[in-house]
Parts: structure tokens; sequence; C-alpha cells
């Protein structure tokens, strides 16, 4: 091979130093293959006593344990969520040997539900085989002797003793404080698995939900001992959890249970607020349902029925209801025009019956064939007058008008500690082109000046905007959380404050005009007569919505029973001076705001007012901090 | 007609038999240890037919694609090469960039699939070395190791930054045995790893404190019982209890009782070594010895530079697995995330160790093609 190829490449060389290489490389390999097995030959012959020693004590289990859920109270300490004692079958999948042959068996002696064992085999997946998994919740006593009987035929299946959540007013606190559900696998995605590891129930809805982190606590665990079957023998240490925090709501029961009932079943919602510090006081949807049967698995059969129900008991009206606001609206567009200087009090309006914007031929009505004549900004809420708000809302424009709502936040969360808040409508130009891609016309502003058109209002974001006027102006975020209680014996703290926003009325003597007007009309207005016998001045507003659009057939079809036309509500506070309630009454069918939503206000206000407010709350102080909570741990 | 058909499929389906494009006794060892493995895995997993299944049938995707592999000539293989790796190593920088993993970022999301592109480099990265010496004069110099150690670098950091040690061990270990194999100068081998020996402290400065931590445990487990030694303790507790004869198949208490982790995964060797003992560990490493052994002799079968160095590189590769898999339980070496080939449960693992041996069938089939 000539010199000049030498650093070429050159096949057979190339294969004979691979084979050298090849040969080290293997011998290097056994020799350190070698070096492995002589340590496996220490520790499995030369330390096998000792390591098997330690392999026999090596018998110790880490168990988890669960915290024992926050209490909720009322604000006077009335138990709206309790922990009892109950029992529920578990199963440890490492001692079944054929696990549908037993799941079968077994639901031939206590009752066991598809979606149980859909549940059961979703929470295995997510443990060991050695750790035991709930099938059956809640059993009956029943139940647990006739299992007990034929236990010696299930080993691996035991009946444990647990604490369930119990709501014991029921239907009541559904929407307000909800629920507890099974953990299920959308849970598991988003929670904690170490915090959870002991725990089978998680908050659903409501301020069960809201406050779950408060409510749940933290696991505890303990070390057992097990003999070589994992039975255990004995505790060698524990931790015990730590309870969760004991939630007291602003909400108080008695005025929960008088709302609800006046209600008389008819769908609709209230809200009463103390508009001195945005505590909710009552919160009520009808139609309502037993929140009982969720927290261990309702049957899907009762839950089709819930959910299918045509007054949809399952929705919470209180957030998610759309009304459209009506006339309740035009204490504040009158407020509107004075703060932007568009009107006086004294400034007055000719109503003729029909409102035409200057240039068009199409009329706005009034409520009273023939109009109401001329009338100032008090006479024109007090008989609500539409013509004196058409020609505001006009003079205003879309852009103010939706400005100034806004600060009553209409269009957005009130920001309430509750999930799943709806926004409404608040009509502005940005809305509708986001909504429609369409231009905004001055028709649409004439009738937003009387609430109605594309307006549209939880019954909470309505409530929080009348409790922002009956404190002259000065907002507070709607809140249910009044105190948390922390350990077993702690003292219920005042739960955190958030900041209030700045008033948002410029001028005092505005709000009084406004307030005037309002007054008048449970004097001399639209629902006169409604401040007779109560000790108070009330201020308040009625409003009357079409239900349909009176082209669809819809409104043809029920145009024989008026009763059923309307959405009716009613706005109130009292006393007009100095508030210290606020509500808002919605219902869903009615005949007029006036003759079904006020009369419902009017029980609500002497269910609160007339009984010593002021010692009320001194008492509700006292009866937090003597609370001994010694409920079901 | 029809008997022409039959005839014609009896002729293909013979031929297939007296020209196998396997090695037999390679796919005979494999399938073995495929069996120890999911008999291993039955009982770690405690006895949940559900992973033994799922783990057979990757099984059997790696035997397909091994077969598949086995078909392609090492020459197309060859030419593909630089493609394949500049592909991988893309692959790597858009997991770096956007991948999502549990704490590392190492798995990229195909929709249908999320797999690691690391683990293509485990073969990528030993056909790229082997095709850049196969160009070039041997044994190497200075030079050619400057560029080898640049192919072999790159990837490695970046599989180490996810953070993802074991596999980023794995990768450079192929690369480097390429090296090795290719009859790099023992003298060169001594500087090398005299530098290395010096690189270490500066490299301690990068690693990550669990990496770290689990260095520093190694060197004392019982400082840390409920840590980072917790492992390495309950893994020699488990080993070491096994005695000579082992405790019986589905009788190790250590893994059923949970003190073991990873059982199924990482630490399943402990599993192996509690219920079998030390004969069942021997022969378990005897029949990787075998593997390896028969691997290298089919790459020094192989007539030319780039099949023998890539089947010599995969065959060295797959004793770093069993070395730093077995020092980690027996606390010999830190606790690095090697599985043990074919035993330990993971699919990823599994099928790109099968496509590793589909490349060294094929470079066993094609020897005399490459020869003529």
């Amino acid at each position: 091979m000539p010199r000049a190829f030498k650093p070429l490449k050159e096949a057979r060389h190339e294969a004979a130093l691979f084979r050298r290489r090849a040969l080290a490389g293997f011998l290097i390999i056994v020799a350190c293959l070698i070096v492995l097995g002589v340590r496996f030959s220490v520790l499995q012959v030369r330390q096998h006593d000792e390591f098997s020693a330690r392999s026999e004590a090596n018998r110790v289990l880490t168990r988890p344990l669960a915290p024992a859920r926050g209490l909720i109270y009322d604000r006077n300490g009335v138990l709206l969520a309790e922990n009892v004692a109950a029992f529920r079958l578990e199963v440890t999948p490492e001692h079944v040997r054929d696990m549908p042959g037993l799941l079968a068996r077994l639901g031939g002696i206590v009752p066991i539900s598809d979606d149980d064992i859909a549940r059961f085999n979703a929470l295995r997946k997510s443990k060991r085989s050695y750790q035991s998994v709930p099938l059956r919740m809640k059993l009956s006593e029943e139940e647990i002797a006739k299992f007990s009987i034929n236990r010696w035929a299930f080993p691996g299946v035991e009946v444990v003793p647990y604490l369930t959540r119990s709501y014991p007013l029921g239907a009541e606190f559904a929407h307000t404080v909800g629920y507890v559900g099974r953990i299920d696998e959308d849970d598991l995605a988003k929670l904690d698995r170490g915090d959870y590891a002991g725990t089978t129930h998680i908050g659903k809805t409501g301020v069960e939900r809201y406050y779950e982190d408060r409510l749940h606590g933290e696991p505890g665990y303990e070390q057992v001992e097990v003999n070589a079957d994992h039975r255990p023998l004995r505790v060698l240490d524990r931790v015990a959890p730590k309870p969760g925090q004991n939630l007291y709501l602003t909400i108080d029961s008695h005025l929960q249970e008088v709302t609800e009932a006046t209600f008389e079943g008819r769908a609709g919602a209230a809200v009463v607020i103390d508009p001195r510090n945005g505590e909710v006081l009552a919160m009520v949807s009808v139609p309502s349902f037993d929140p009982n049967p969720f927290v261990n698995g309702i049957a899907g059969v009762d839950y089709a029925a819930l959910l299918n129900a045509p007054d949809k008991p399952l929705l919470n009206r209180v957030i998610r209801g759309g009304y459209a606001p009506g006339s309740t609206m035009k204490p504040f567009v009158g407020l509107g025009g004075l703060e932007l200087g568009l009107r006086r009090p004294s400034d007055t309006v000719l109503s003729t019956g029909e409102f035409f914007i200057p240039g068009q031929s199409r009329a706005y009505r009034d409520d009273v064939r023939g109009g109401q004549g001329r009338v100032d900004l008090v006479q024109a809420i007090a008989k609500s007058v539409n013509t004196y708000f058409y020609s505001l809302a006009l003079d205003m424009g879309i852009d103010r008008f939706s400005d100034f709502m806004d600060r009553f936040g209409f269009g957005r969360p009130t920001g309430i500690d509750l999930v799943g808040e709806g926004k409404g409508v608040l009509p502005s130009r940005d809305w509708k082109r986001g909504r429609f891609n369409q231009a905004w016309y001055p028709g649409e502003t004439v009738i937003a000046g009387i609430g109605q058109g594309y307006w549209v209002v939880t019954p909470l974001q309505l409530a929080n905007a009348v409790a922002t006027l009956a404190d002259r102006g000065q907002p507070h975020t709607p809140h249910l959380l009044r105190a948390v209680q922390s350990g077993l014996d702690g003292r219920p703290e005042p739960a955190p404050r958030v900041a209030a926003p700045a008033n948002v009325i410029k001028r005092p003597d505005n709000w009084l005009a406004v307030q005037q007007g309002m007054i008048e009309v449970v004097k001399s207005g639209t629902a006169r007569g409604l401040n007779d016998g109560f000790p108070y001045a009330i201020a308040g507003k009625t409003g009357t919505a079409e239900r349909y659009s009176r082209t669809t057939e819809e409104w043809t079809s029920i145009s024989a029973s008026p009763i059923e036309r309307h959405q009716v509500l009613f706005e109130a506070f009292a006393p007009a001076d100095d508030a210290r309630i606020a509500v808002i009454v919605a219902l869903e069918a009615g005949r007029s705001g006036a003759h079904d939503a006020a009369p419902i206000a009017r029980k609500i206000l002497d269910a609160w007012l007339p009984g010593d407010q002021e010692q009320q709350g001194r008492d509700t102080r006292t009866k937090i901090a003597a609370a001994s909570p010694e409920p079901a741990r | 007609m029809i008997d022409e058909l039959i005839l014609e499929w009896r002729h293909r389906l013979g031929s297939m038999w007296r020209k196998p494009r396997v090695d037999l006794p390679l796919l005979g060892a494999l399938l073995l240890l495929m069996g120890v493995g999911l008999m291993t895995l039955y009982s770690a997993s405690d006895l949940d037919r559900g992973q033994v299944i799922s783990q057979a049938l990757r099984f059997v995707l790696g035997l397909v694609l091994m077969a598949a592999i086995a078909r392609i000539p090492p020459l197309t293989l060859r030419n593909w090469t630089p493609w394949l790796y500049a592909g991988s190593v893309v692959l790597l920088v858009v997991v770096v960039v956007l991948g999502e993993g549990r704490g590392a970022n190492r798995w990229l999301d195909l929709r249908i699939v999320r797999f690691q592109p690391s683990e293509l480099l485990k073969l990528t990265m030993p056909m790229m070395v082997a095709w850049y010496l196969n160009g070039r004069p041997l044994p190497p110099g200075w030079t050619t190791l400057g560029v080898v150690g640049g192919l072999i670098a790159i990837p490695a950091a970046l599989v180490a930054k996810q953070p993802d040690l074991g596999t980023a061990l794995l990768i450079a270990a192929s690369g480097a045995f390429g090296v090795f194999l290719s009859g790099l100068a023992w003298w060169r081998i001594g500087v090398l790893l005299g530098a290395f020996a010096g690189v270490v402290p500066v490299a301690w400065h990068f690693l990550h404190d669990y990496q770290r931590n689990r260095v520093l445990t190694l060197l004392d487990p019982e400082a840390d019982p409920l840590g980072n030694g917790w492992h390495i303790i309950q893994s020699k507790i488990a080993v070491g209890s096994g005695g000579l004869w082992g405790k019986g198949w589905h009788h190790g208490t250590q893994s059923r009782l949970e003190f073991l982790p990873e059982h199924t995964t990482d630490f399943i060797f402990s599993v192996f070594a509690e219920e079998w003992g030390l004969v069942g560990v021997l022969l378990l490493l005897a029949l990787y010895v075998f593997i390896i052994a028969r691997c290298l002799w089919i790459a020094a079968e192989a007539k030319d530079t780039y099949a023998r160095l890539l089947a010599g590189a995969i065959s060295m590769a797959l004793f770093v697995y069993v070395m730093v898999n077995g020092g980690m339980i027996t606390g010999m070496l830190p606790v690095v995330g090697v599985p043990l080939p074919l035993v330990s449960y993971g699919g990823t693992s599994a099928v790109s160790l099968l496509a590793g041996f589909g490349v060294l069938m094929s470079i066993h089939a094609h020897r005399k093609m490459v020869a003529s």
C-alpha cells in the first residue's frame, strides 16, 4: 500500500482494530458486571441476616387521616351544614380475587348502584391495591346488619365509620350553602392529592365550593405497624388532622325562612342586603331542591328529574337568573340625569301618552293611555312615567348612560363569594358591537331608559345596586362570609373585608330627590299603601316587564291570563333615611310589580326591621362568641 | 392460477424461514428476557394484569418495529443518518422550548402519542458517530475527536438540561462507545479520562440540587432516611433480604408493602432480587452478558465500519443500562432514572431498545450483501 494512502480508509485494518476493541470492551463489561455480581452477593449473602431482620421490622405503613370539615352557621349560630356519623362500605382490592364477582354478590345484600361502581373503579385507579376504596356511602342500619351477618363471605370488604355532610335546613339553603359531593375524576385532576389522601368529599357548589380551602382542613396521618398480611397491629405514631374552619355566614336563617315562605312556591328570587356593609341577609331562589341526596351520590333518575324540571330548581336564580329590570331602573336613570347636570329635580316633562324621537314616527308609549300630564322627577318615579325617562335617556345618549349605570355594578359580576355568578347585560355601544356586530340606534337608548331592550340583570346585581343607592351611593361588595372560627375552641374572627370602592354620587341633594320619589312610590305612587302600618319610611320602586315580546306566539297563547304575562320586580330599602336593609324581589310571572312583588318585599321588611335590629346585631355577636362548637367531629 | 399463488407464497414463506432476517439466538434471548420482565412486573405491580398486558402490547409494538427496521439495509440507514440525527436534535430543541411534562420537560405531545425525543437519540446518536467516523481515517486523531465530541455533547447537554441525567448519560455513553470501538488510542483515552476527572468538580456546580442530593445521599443514605436515602435503604433491604435463593415469586414483602418506591419502573430489579435471590440475579446478569456478547459478535461480523461501530455502540450501551440500574439498586451508584432493559415497566424505553436490536438484526442479515 503506497504511503500516500496511509491516512485513508483501510477496511481490513479497521476490521481487525474493531475486533480487538470489541474484545477489550467485552472484557471490561464482564469485569464490571462481576463487580456488580459481587456487590449483590455481599448484600444477599454476607449481609443477608441483617437485611432480613430489617425487612421483618419494616412493617410500618403511613395512613392518611381525613380532617373533619368545617361547619357552616348562619349569623346567629344556627347550624346550616354539619357532619354526622355514618357508615360506608370499603373494599381493599388486594384481598379480592374476583372483583366483578364480589361486587355482584355484594349487590345482592346491599344495594349498589352503577354510579357507585363507576366511581369505585375510578377511585381505585388512583390508589394502591392495599389501600381501601369506598364503595357505598351512608349505609342504613338494616344494611349494616344484613352485611354483618354475611361478612364472612366478603374478605376485604369492611364497614367503616365516617363523617358525612348533612344540611339540616335542606332546600332552604341549597343555593347558598350548596353541597359537597364525592370526589370525582375531574376533582382529582385539580386538587392536591396529598391534602385529599383520606378525604372522600369536596365542595361542589355554593359556599361549600367557594370556601373549600377554609372548610377542608389539613390531613393528619398515623403510622401503623402491620403484620405480614398488612393487618394493622398497633398505631405507632399519630399526627392528628387539623379540622377545617367553621364559617359563620351573613345570612339570617329566620329571615331566609320567611322570605322563602312568602314566595309560596312561585318561581323567582329575592335578595336582602344590609346596605351599610354588603352583608347578604337572605338570598332565596325558588324553587329549590334538597341538597342532602347529592352528598353521597344522587340516583341518576332523581337527578334527571331535577335537571329537566320546567321550573329549573337547580338554577340559582339569584346569581344566574336573568331579568329585564324594567321600571326598577328609573331611580338610577333619574339620578343619572341629576348627576350629569341634564335635569334639575324641579324640571318637568309633559306626558301625553306617546313619545317620539324628533324626526321619527315610531311611538314609545306611557303606561297610562293619554299620558299623566306634566311631571317632575319625584312624580315621574312615583307614577313610573315612561316619557320622563325616554326623553332623559335620549338627552344622556347611550355612552353617558352606560357609563353612569356601570357605577352601580350593572353588566359585571358583583364579586360575591359564590362561584358561577352571571354578568347580566348593561346596554352599551361596545356590548352591542361585541354581541351583534351592529351599530347603536337612538331608539334603543330610549327603551334602555325604562330598563327594557337589551337590559339583563341578575337579582343579586339589582340588589347590590339598590344597596348602593340605599347607602347614599356608597358601594359595598356583597358577601356571605361574616366570621371564621379556626380550631376547636377558637373565637370567631371577622372575615377579611374587601375595601369598599369610592362613593358613586357627587351631590347628596340629587340623592335626596331620588329618595323622595321612591318614598312617594309606596305612599301615593304605583305601590301606594305599602308603607301603611310600617314604623319606618320605605323607599321603593316597582318594575313590570313583559315576559314575551308581543309579536311572539307565547304572548298570544297566554294572553287570556294577564297574571302570567309579566316578569315583576320590586326594589326597596328602609328606613328611607338611614337604610339598614335593601331588598329586591323578582317573580318570573305575575300581574305587576306592585300587585305581586311588593307585598313579598313588605313581608321581608316586616320580618327584619321592627324587631329591634340593633339589639339583634348585638345578640348575634354574643351568640357567635358563645357558640361552642361541639358538633360531631 | 390459485395453485400458482399458493406455490409463490410457499416459496416466499420458505425463503423467510431459510433466510430469516433475524438472528435467532439473539431473538430467543430477548424473548426470554421479556418473559422475565413480564413475570417480574406481574409480581411488582401486585398482580395487576392490566399493567402486564399493556407492557406486553408495547413489547409487541417494539418487536414489530424491530422486524421492520431489520428489513432496512444498513446502507440505507447510513444514508439517512445525518437527517435522522439532525431531526432528533431539532425535536429535542422543540421540547426544550415548548415541551411539557411533569416537572421535567422531556415529553412532546403529538395529540395521539406523547413521546420523548431523547429516546430517539439513543439510536440516532451512535448512528451519527458511526456515520462520521466511517468517513474519517481511523484510529481517530484529536480533530476527529473534537468533532465527535461536539456531536455528542450538544444533544447530551440538551437532555441533561431537561433535566434527565439518566438518559443524557446513556446517549453520551453510546456515542463514546462508538469512538472507543473505532480504535481511539489508549493513551488518548487516558488523557480524556484525566481531563474528565478534572471537570467533575466544575460540573458539580451545574447540577440541580436534587441531583447533588442523590450523590450526597449515596455516600451516607442513613443520614436522610425519609428523603432521598429512603430509596436506597429500602432497595438494599429488598435486595439483601432476598438472600441466596430469594423469597419466591410474589412473596417479596418490600414492594408489596409499598416500602419500595417506583417498584415497577426504576426499582423493578430490587423486586426481582428480593424474590429470586442471588441465583436469580446472576442468571439474569448472565442473560444480559449473553445478549451483549451476541451483539458484539454480530458487530464484528459486519463488513463495513459504519455497521460495525453502530452495532458495537448499541451493544455496549445496553451494558450501561444494566450497570447503572444494578449499581443504583444496590447503592453503588447514585439514583439515576435508568430502567432495567426490557424488564422495567415503561413503553418508550422498551420500544427504543427493541428498535436498536432491529438495527442489529439488519446488520446481521445484510452482512453478506455488504461484503460483496
